[in-house]
């Protein structure tokens, strides 16, 4: 190597190096998940894996605990409500020994849990509602979740609306499908026919209008996930 | 043992603590425009009364919800750790003893300050080593207001996993009422100490380049 070509690959190196460091940490408000705020958000799903137990549940609330139904926001990600698809019925697939089609009755048939919780949305505010439906971890058991399977990605009949999750939140004994909200049918403004409903995680990572739950060994995003939004979001 | 009037630990953390408190009060206002109301949804805390005021976006750091949030908790270690050093550094050096407030020692000094600044009192009373009574007063109340920031933070971002933090502070939504109004008190802090640094710019230099050696203060 002459002189002249390591002086122009030191330089190179440099350069480089220089642009790394300042892609990799700059502060980007519109592109949070890059550069050292996307860095700092790895260092905080680890924190927040750490912190969570699998076994501790959220405070069951009192019935009178209950927000106002009117004071219980209900967000859309489109103009119109999706229209429900004739002949509705919910897919378990992915790393399963048992892929499933559940339709509304058959889920209505299986264990009946419910849970009174306080909600937390991203934006700051609290709620509590109560919500009907079956635990994920009693269909992940009926189709026999197969150990390589990290990830659950929930994806709505709703064309973009889905979101992925750490398998373990989403086994978590307080996260259920949902199919009745306050002791009623749910709403379609909550989700009907069937929501994604967690006491472990910011509300925006609970899917509406569930089609499919899918068992995965890679992460994927999700509709809020991929405009920015922090992917765990647990509380 | 003589020192100068701001150790290089105080000064670094001081200066670092405007950046990164900065940050933390900019994201923090962005965060709290996505619902700037106190209390649960349908139970908004009567006694607050900015309902629904935002702060000037010029004050706001992070540009939308998703943006501020991870300034927020991006930075919110580094504010952490730059505290903790300077804790750390305050106990192990002896340096709380000149800087903390003793009611003995500065009790009746900080009212002699009080009065003086009111117009009630001609003369400013001494300071007593490094600071009056009233300077010790108002740091020391900084300090401790500075953990329950922390602690209130933690509650909100983990009301579930973190049970016993969020039910000493009462709940999610009163966690969220202290962050706020912690975050009010150090911000009136923050433009008086300004006010009086400006009246006293030699403060501003011991701050910066360290200042002259003065004796250890006794409590």
């Amino acid at each position: 190597m002459t002189a002249s070509t390591r002086r122009s690959f030191l330089a190179t190196g440099i350069r480089s190096a220089g642009l790394l460091a300042m892609g990799g940490l700059a502060c980007d408000s519109m592109r949070p998940q890059e550069g050292f705020l996307g860095l700092m958000e790895r260092v905080n799903e680890r924190f927040q894996r750490a912190l969570f137990d699998p076994g501790r549940l959220a405070p069951e609330l009192p019935e009178e605990d209950e927000s106002d139904p009117d004071d219980f926001p209900a967000y859309k990600i489109s103009e119109e409500y999706p229209v429900v698809p004739g002949g509705w019925v919910l897919r378990i697939s992915g790393l399963v020994a048992r892929q499933l089609t559940l339709s509304a009755a058959e889920l209505r048939r299986l264990p009946r849990t419910s849970t009174r919780v306080r909600h937390h949305c991203v934006e700051g505010w609290s709620a509590v509602a109560s919500w009907d439906g079956v635990r994920l971890s009693e269909i992940a058991r009926l189709a026999g979740v197969d150990p390589r399977a990290r990830y659950v990605e929930f994806r709505s009949f709703e064309t973009g609306y889905y979101s992925s999750w750490d398998v373990e939140s989403a086994l978590h004994p307080q996260t259920i499908l949902a199919y009745g909200m306050n002791g009623e049918p749910l709403a379609t403004e909550y989700g009907a026919p069937l929501r994604l409903y967690s006491a472990v995680k910011l509300g925006y990572k609970m899917v509406k209008y569930l089609g499919e739950v899918s068992f995965l060994p890679v992460r994927t995003g999700g509709y809020w996930e991929d405009k920015g939004y922090e992917w765990f979001a647990g509380v | 043992m003589r020192r100068p009037a701001q150790p290089w630990i105080i000064r670094v953390t001081h200066w670092a603590n405007l950046v990164l408190f900065t940050i933390m009060a900019g994201s923090g206002l962005r965060i709290l425009a996505a619902y700037p109301f106190l209390g649960p949804r349908g139970e908004d805390y009567g006694w607050y009364p900015l309902q629904g005021v935002n702060a000037p976006p010029l004050l706001t750091i992070g540009g939308w919800l998703a943006g501020a949030r991870h300034w927020h908790f991006a930075f919110a270690w580094f504010f952490a750790a730059n505290a903790l050093v300077y804790a750390i550094y305050l106990l192990a050096s002896g340096e709380w003893k000149r800087r903390l407030f003793f009611p003995r020692r500065d009790a009746w000094n900080a009212w002699q300050t009080v009065l003086h600044d009111l117009r009630l009192r001609k003369e400013p009373p001494p300071s007593v080593g490094l600071y009056n009574g009233m300077q010790r007063l108002t740091y020391t109340g900084v300090l401790a207001m500075a953990p329950l920031l922390v602690l209130s933070g933690l509650a909100m971002y983990k009301p579930v996993q973190l049970p016993r933090l969020t039910g000493l502070l009462v709940g999610y939504d009163v966690a969220r009422a202290i962050h706020l109004l912690v975050l009010a008190a150090l911000t009136l802090f923050t433009v008086v100490h300004i006010v009086q640094v400006l009246l006293h710019p030699r403060t501003l230099v011991d701050m910066t380049i360290g200042g002259p050696e003065r004796p250890e203060g006794t409590p």
